[in-house]
This record gives structure tokens, sequence and C-alpha cells, in this order.
């Protein structure tokens, strides 16, 4: 082993939200001059634990030594001056300042504004291969050239350690291997990079060491050459996979949500055109499970917004059991038989300072048995939520108790049971166990194959491909905004659906 | 296990309590700082008020309790109406001249002048409100705005319309016939009478309550605020909520003016009282856009300003030490309903994982 100490030692870090998974017990060392990943599932603790090491929240627990020497960072300026950067995955450049004021912006005093500054940028841009321009206005740049900057901000203030969050996620797989050559350079020149994903196939290509993170603690550290993504995947997933579908077909010949031609222009301005949806097209019948898989941002969530009309540029034509919803408000889809478990139950799914019985009326606002005459009846409400709390498992002291304080998975077992309260034909599931306990990712298993076997339809998406395969009927792959290839779950390998999700198999 | 609700209340009561004991403190360093009697100041403005001041402090509460409503209604959706200024006083114009132009005999022009203020409230409101749901315009912004385009609008027209009061050179609008009036009450003996639009104003704390609380609409309106995101997942159109939301902020706001033109000065003049809708932010804040606790500021900010008048003659000291108390308040309501939320939140997250321990401990046993 190496006689140095490592660059960033991490020991037994722990963080507690009310309400979130936090930090438990996590232990890593960076060793100076590589690259380590740190991937885990979406909610697993990595943000968490990057703002802990970048000073942004201080841990309830634990110690961090950065080069040997123990650290108490208290804020990104701390962790700057023990020569850790960030590079975050949304960017922080003012887009009508020049690639030299961007970097020297709050770090006047390292080499001024001027002839110094823009020497000492060319001098870091040439020795890590960047080929930034510092007198380019950042509003010319493309994204790929916008995360050097952010790179370069970071290595101008003097970084050892750089952690880059999610840097693929908004690159074309050029640019990421442009990223990845970077990434080479800053490790050749002695630099640590901690690179935090949940893209497998690319953290086994470019980490020298990986670190798995599973609902908030690090269960392994492996080595890239050693490990398959498929063991890489059930690391992150753990031994709680859902079993594979052993149930007997449920699926009719009745087709109860039918999509074509679904199409979402992207956003307007320079390098934006690609559309968000492209020519989107599935049946979906009465008790079947279609699976959506797919690399985060290549449309999902539009998908689901646009089928609960939620997106107004949205073109083509939805029909749930024969009536036709492009014209519906999104609260009349609602009433026309959808239940929506939303992707982020914080920003979609509840009113976090409002009680639970409040919640249970939100998005059923206009339903029985509450709703009279444009009034809400409370006792029926409360009634109605003291039913869901003991039909679904929520663990409250009542229903007055307000949403925020109740742990995810409670929260996200009220929502299951509020948008199957609402006689759903359909039920639109946007990664339904995330950042949910154990015993909460069984219990929601459960419903939505309940809710499969009653006969309604059930559209699920998910980043994680075991409850993918685990729980559909069939699967769709979604890259870039059109559906790329159908798989059988009886038949196909997480691999298969990777490399499908990634552009580079085909449909079988 | 302690009733939730009865634990809501107490942390709803600590944090004015506590806002206000912080204000009075602040307050009284001023006035050790300025060298200013501090224990005669306080025995003045705390004193019993007497008979002849109530009428004015009742008075006076109507009028703020309006603009609290006002900026309430739109606090409550996340809108910061800062216009109600201006929208009162278009208002209040439209109703003095339709009031004064007397179409309809006795009552019946007298609802049809306060209908004609709520409509020219709202709209002037409205104008925000659409700027902000079509466009995306601060309505902090447009409505600052509109408060001097109001001023400039009214003053023009007042030229227009209106009559000069003999042996003055204030202009004003026609007065309006006495039929027309809202007649005001006598507390014991005292020359001031109370405005009879108190009632008025009691009802409209009351529509407010139960729109917010019991109806669909304020249910839409309260999760629009609370969550914009979660209230379009909820298919809650929230364009058209904002847009309603102005529009009855600035109806409300249109009642403000009411009161005093027509129970005390009968016309729109040019020296109809101005600034009522700032001091309806300060309320509507102390009285955490609730009803009764608009209502209890409104009758604070009234007391204060009407005890304060006779701080000049006993003791020497100005009564703008008041207005002092009245803006320290507005800053510390903020930050004591932050720090008493904060401990709310703590709380509740502890009972809960009480409940949850005695969950687990009755399953092992």
């Amino acid at each position: 082993m190496p006689d140095v100490a490592p660059a960033v030692r991490l020991r037994g870090i722990g963080k507690r939200f009310p309400g979130v998974i936090a930090n438990d017990d996590i232990n890593i060392d960076v060793a100076r001059g590589t690259i380590h990943a740190i991937v885990g599932e979406n909610g697993a603790g990595k943000s968490t634990l990057m703002k802990i090491l970048y000073g942004v929240q201080a841990p309830d627990s634990g110690t961090i030594e950065i080069a040997g020497e123990q650290v108490s960072l208290s804020s990104p300026a701390d962790a700057i001056r023990h020569g850790v950067g960030m590079v975050f995955q949304h960017f922080q450049l003012a887009d009508n300042f020049t690639v030299l004021e961007n970097v020297v912006l709050g770090a006047e005093k390292l080499h001024g504004i001027g002839a110094a500054a823009r020497a000492e940028i060319t001098r870091i841009s040439d020795a890590y291969g960047l080929g930034i321009e510092p007198d380019r206005l950042v509003e010319d740049l493309g994204v790929g050239a916008r995360q050097r900057v952010e790179i370069l901000k970071v290595l101008y203030r003097g970084a050892k350690v750089v952690i880059l969050d999610e840097p693929t996620a908004v690159l074309v797989p050029q640019e990421v291997d442009e990223l990845f050559g970077n990434l080479r350079e800053l490790k050749a020149e002695g630099l640590s990079v901690i690179f935090i994903s949940h893209k497998l196939d690319e953290v086994l290509s470019v980490a020298d060491e990986i670190t798995v993170i599973r609902r908030g603690t690090t269960v392994a550290t492996v080595d890239p050459a050693g490990v398959t993504s498929r063991q890489l995947a059930e690391l992150m997933v753990g031994s709680e996979l859902p079993s594979p579908s052993t149930e007997s077909s449920t699926v009719t010949d009745r087709v109860t949500l039918h999509v074509a031609d679904l199409s979402l222009p992207g956003a307007e301005g320079p390098g934006q055109g690609r559309p968000l949806l492209d020519a989107i097209s599935f049946d979906i019948h009465a008790g079947e499970v279609l699976g959506i898989a797919g690399v985060e941002g290549n449309g999902q969530a539009e998908l689901v917004e646009a089928i609960m009309g939620m997106r107004p540029g949205a073109t083509g034509s939805i029909r749930l059991a024969g009536v036709d919803l492009d014209q519906l408000s999104t609260r009349r889809r609602r009433e026309a038989g959808i239940g929506y478990i939303p992707e982020d139950r914080h920003r979609h799914g509840l009113l976090l300072d409002a009680p639970l019985w409040e919640n249970r009326v939100l998005g059923h606002q206009t339903r029985k048995p509450w709703a009279r005459l444009g009034l809400i009846d409370r006792k029926a409400a409360r009634a109605d939520t003291e039913r869901i709390v003991a039909d679904y498992d929520v663990r409250t002291p009542g229903v007055d108790t307000l949403a925020r304080a109740l742990s995810g998975g409670n929260q996200q077992k009220l929502i299951v049971g509020r948008e199957m309260s609402g006689e759903p034909i359909l039920l639109i599931a946007a990664h339904p166990t995330r950042g949910v306990d154990v015993g909460a990712q069984a219990a929601i298993w459960g419903h939505i194959k309940d809710a499969r076997r009653a006969g309604l339809a059930v559209l699920l998406i998910s980043a994680d491909l075991d409850e993918l395969i685990g729980l559909s009927d069939r699967i769709e792959v979604i890259l870039r905004g059109r559906m790329v290839g159908s798989f059988d779950p009886s038949h196909v390998t997480p691999e298969q659906l990777g490399s499908a999700m990634t552009g580079a198999g085909g449909a079988v | 296990m302690k009733d939730p609700r009865l634990v809501k209340l107490g942390l709803g009561l600590a944090a004015p309590v506590l806002a206000l004991l912080l204000a009075f403190l602040i307050t009284s360093l001023v006035l050790v700082v300025a060298g200013d009697p501090v224990g005669e100041v306080w025995s003045t403005i705390l004193g019993v008020p007497e008979e002849r001041n109530i009428a004015n402090i009742l008075n006076n509460a109507t009028v703020l309790y309006l603009s609290g409503l006002a900026v309430a209604v739109g606090f409550r959706m996340n809108l910061f109406n800062i216009g109600v200024d201006g929208q009162y006083r278009v208002a209040a114009f439209v109703a003095a001249v339709v009031a004064g132009e007397a179409w309809l005999p006795g009552a019946a022009n007298t609802v049809l002048a306060i209908l004609a203020a709520m409509l020219a409230g709202a709209a002037w409101a409205g104008i925000a409100g659409v700027l902000r749901a079509r466009r995306g315009v601060s309505e902090v912004i447009s409505t600052i705005m509109l408060n001097f385009i109001a001023t400039g609008l009214v003053a023009y027209f007042l030229r227009r319309v209106a009559v000069r009061e003999e042996g003055s050179n204030d202009i004003g609008t026609k007065e309006i016939p006495e039929g027309s009036r809202i007649p005001g009450f006598s507390i014991g003996d005292g020359p001031t009478e109370v405005y009879g639009f108190i009632f008025l104003a009691a009802l409209a704390g009351f529509v407010y309550w139960f729109v917010l609380n019991r109806t669909r609409f304020g249910f839409d309106l309260r999760a629009t605020g609370r969550s914009t995101t979660a209230a379009v997942a909820s298919g809650i159109s929230v364009t058209k909520m904002t847009v309603v939301a102005m529009l009855i902020s600035g109806a409300v706001a249109g009642l403000v003016g009411l009161p005093l033109l027509f129970g005390d000065s009968y016309s729109y003049g040019s020296t109809f009282q101005s600034g009522l809708g700032f001091a309806g932010i300060a309320i509507a804040l102390l009285g955490r856009n609730h009803p009764i606790g608009i209502a209890i500021g409104a009758l604070l900010f009234a007391y204060l300003d009407e005890q304060s008048n006779p701080l000049q003659i006993l003791v020497g000291v100005s009564p703008d030490i008041v207005a002092i108390t009245q803006g320290v308040i507005v800053l510390t309501v903020v930050i004591s309903y932050e720090v008493v939320r904060r401990y709310g939140v703590r709380l509740e997250q502890h009972a809960v994982a009480r409940a949850l321990e005695a969950d687990r401990q009755e399953a092992r046993a």
C-alpha cells in the first residue's frame, strides 16, 4: 500500500435528516492521483456525502482527513482552503461574462483580474489539456466547454481534490469521452478526482476504484477490473431484488392507455433544439405493467408530465379507455382515472407543511366523499385519511401531523394509498421506491402488483433495472426522447437493458 | 399525549407575543439612547384608553383590518401585493364618484358604490395578476409601479370631476347624499361615532376565513401557496389561480377606503388618507394571515397610533416613536415566526419518533 496519506479519508461519517435517508457510517479512502467513483442509486446518500465533503453541511458524526490532516469543514470556503473543489451538476456560471471573468469572480485576490489571471488560466488550461480561451463569452460555449470552465475554476482556486457530481448527465457521448480524457490528465498530474455517478458503464471505464453506497452507507469498495456492471448493480440495489416476475400474466386485450405520436419540442435557444419527446407511441393494456428504462434525463419525466397534461407544448394523441385526453386539463385527466405517483414526492406529491389529511385531498379536490358543492368536508377527509393510514401502514401519530415530519417511506406510502384510492384505471408510478426504506419498498412493490391484478394499467418508470425487470410485463427503453427498444423482462438482463439505454444495443 | 391542535395554537400565540416583547425592548433602547423617559412613554402608551379614544381606535382598526385582509389573500398564495395602497385609492375614488352621482336612491346607491369599488380594486390589481401569470412579471414590481400610476390617475380624474368646496382650496368629488351614507353608532357618550362599516369588515373577515378554509377554491389557493409544483401536479391551474387571487386581493383592497368615505368624509378629495396599504402588509404579517390574528394586529396598530397622540404634550416625546415600534414589529415578527416554526417542526418530529418507538416496543412485547 502507498506510504503517503490518502488525499481524502472519511471515517464513520453520519448525517441524519428527518424523513430522508441519511449517511450512516461512511468510510472512504481516496488515494492520491486516482479517479475514485462513488456510485449508488438516486437517494442513496451520495449528494449528502458530497455536501459534507464540500463543507455545505456538517456531519453529525465521523471524521474527515485531507492529506493526512483531520479537518472540520464548515463552509465551501473552508473546503477550498483545504484544496477540495466541487463541480456541480448545474453549472454556476454567468452567461454574459467571459471565461476570465467567471473564473476570477470571488477569487480576485489570487491573481488579480487582469493579465496575471489570464496567464494563469492559460497555464492551467494548457497543463491539463482543457483547451479554454479566457476571453470567450460563456454564452457562446457549448455544454462540454462550460463544464471544463467549471473544472478550471476549481483548479484555479488551488484544488487538489476535484469532486464532480454526475458530470456526464448533461453530456453527449463524444463529450463524455473528452471529459474522461481531461480527468485522466488531472490524475496524471497527481490530482485526485471524486466522480459521482449512477451510470455503471462509465464508472467502470474511467475509475481506478469504486465505492458503492446503498441506503446511506458504504457497502463495498471494489476494483473496476474485477467486477461486472451486473455485480455493481447488485451491490447498489442490495439483495432485496424483487423476485423476477414468477406471477402469471394478468394482461388482457383491452387497451387502457393508447399513446400515439407523442412529441414535445425542446426548449428554445442555441443547442437546445432537440425534441424532448419524439413521436412516442405505445399501448398499455388493462392488467399490464409497462416499464420504461432509460438513463435519467432522456425524456422519462417529460413523458409522464405530457400524459398528465402538465406540458403545454405536447402534440400527438393520448386516449385513456377510449376517452381522448388531449384537450383535457390535468384535473380532468386525473378525474378520468389516472393515479399519479410523481418522481419527486417533495416537489410534486406533497404539501410538506400541510397536515396529512390535506395531502389526502390534494389531487382529489373534486372527489367524493369530501367534495360537496365546492366545499370541502373536513370530517370526511380526515376519516378517509385514517383509512389510508391504517390500510397502507403509514406510521404517523395522527392525520393532523404535518407531512414533513414523516419519513420518506411513510410519505410515499401515503401517496400510494392516495393515488390508489381515486378508483384509477391507469397508475403512473415514477421511481416509486426511490429513497425509501426496505420495508416500505417491499410494501410499495406489493401495491403495484395488487394494482396489476386488479386490472389497472401501470406505467412504471424506474432507474432501478431490477425493479423494472421484476415488476414489468414489458419494458420499453427510452433514449433521447425516443423509444429505441422493446424487451421481454423474463429474458432480458440488466446488461442488455444498459446497452440499449446508452444506445449501444438494439431491440430484441 | 397532548392534542397536536392545542400545541399548534400555543405555538401560534407564542410567536406574536415574542415579537411584541422584542419590539418593545428595541423601542425602549431607542428611547434610552435618545435620552427620553422610557417609563413615562410606556405608561402613556400602554394605558387604558378613554371612551372617546376607543371609537377612534375601532375606526382606525376597521380600515387597517380590511387592508390586512387584502394583503393576506395574496400572502396565502405567495403573492406579495404591495399595491393595496394604489388599489384602494382608485377604488375609493370610483366609489365616491358613483355614490356622489346618486344614480340610485338610498341604500341601493351604497351597494352599487361598494360593488364599483370592489370591481375597480380588482381591475387595478388584476393588471399585476395578468402580467405575473402571462409574462412572469414580479407582482412586487408591477404593484409598486401601479401605486404611482394610481396616484397620477386619481389626481388627473379628480380635477375632471371635482367640485370646489366653499371657502377652501381643497377639491373633492360630489358629496354622498345623506340617505346613502352608512350610519355609525356611539360608545357611551363619546362624541366620535364608530363606523357602521365595521360590521361589513367583520363580515369580510368571516368570508375570507370560510372561503380559504372550507371551500375547494380556498384549498386550491392554499395548496398553490404552499407548493406551486405540487399544485400543478394535483391539477390546479396556477396561472388561473394567480389571476383570481390578485383579483380577490384587489377587490378586498377596494373596501379599504370605504369606511372613511361612507362614515366620515363623504367625498373623495385631495386630502383623502393615503398609506393605509402599507400598514396592511405589517398587519397581515403580524396576524399570520389569520382573520382573528389580523383583527388583533389591526387593533394593536390602531391602539398604538391613538395612544401615542398625547405623547408630545404629556412627556414631550414625538409620537413618531410609535412608528418605530410598528416598523420594528414587522422585523421581529418575521424572525420570531421563523424561530417558533423551526421549534414546532422539531417538536413534531420528536412526537413522530416517540410514536414510532412506542409502536416498536408494543410489537416486541
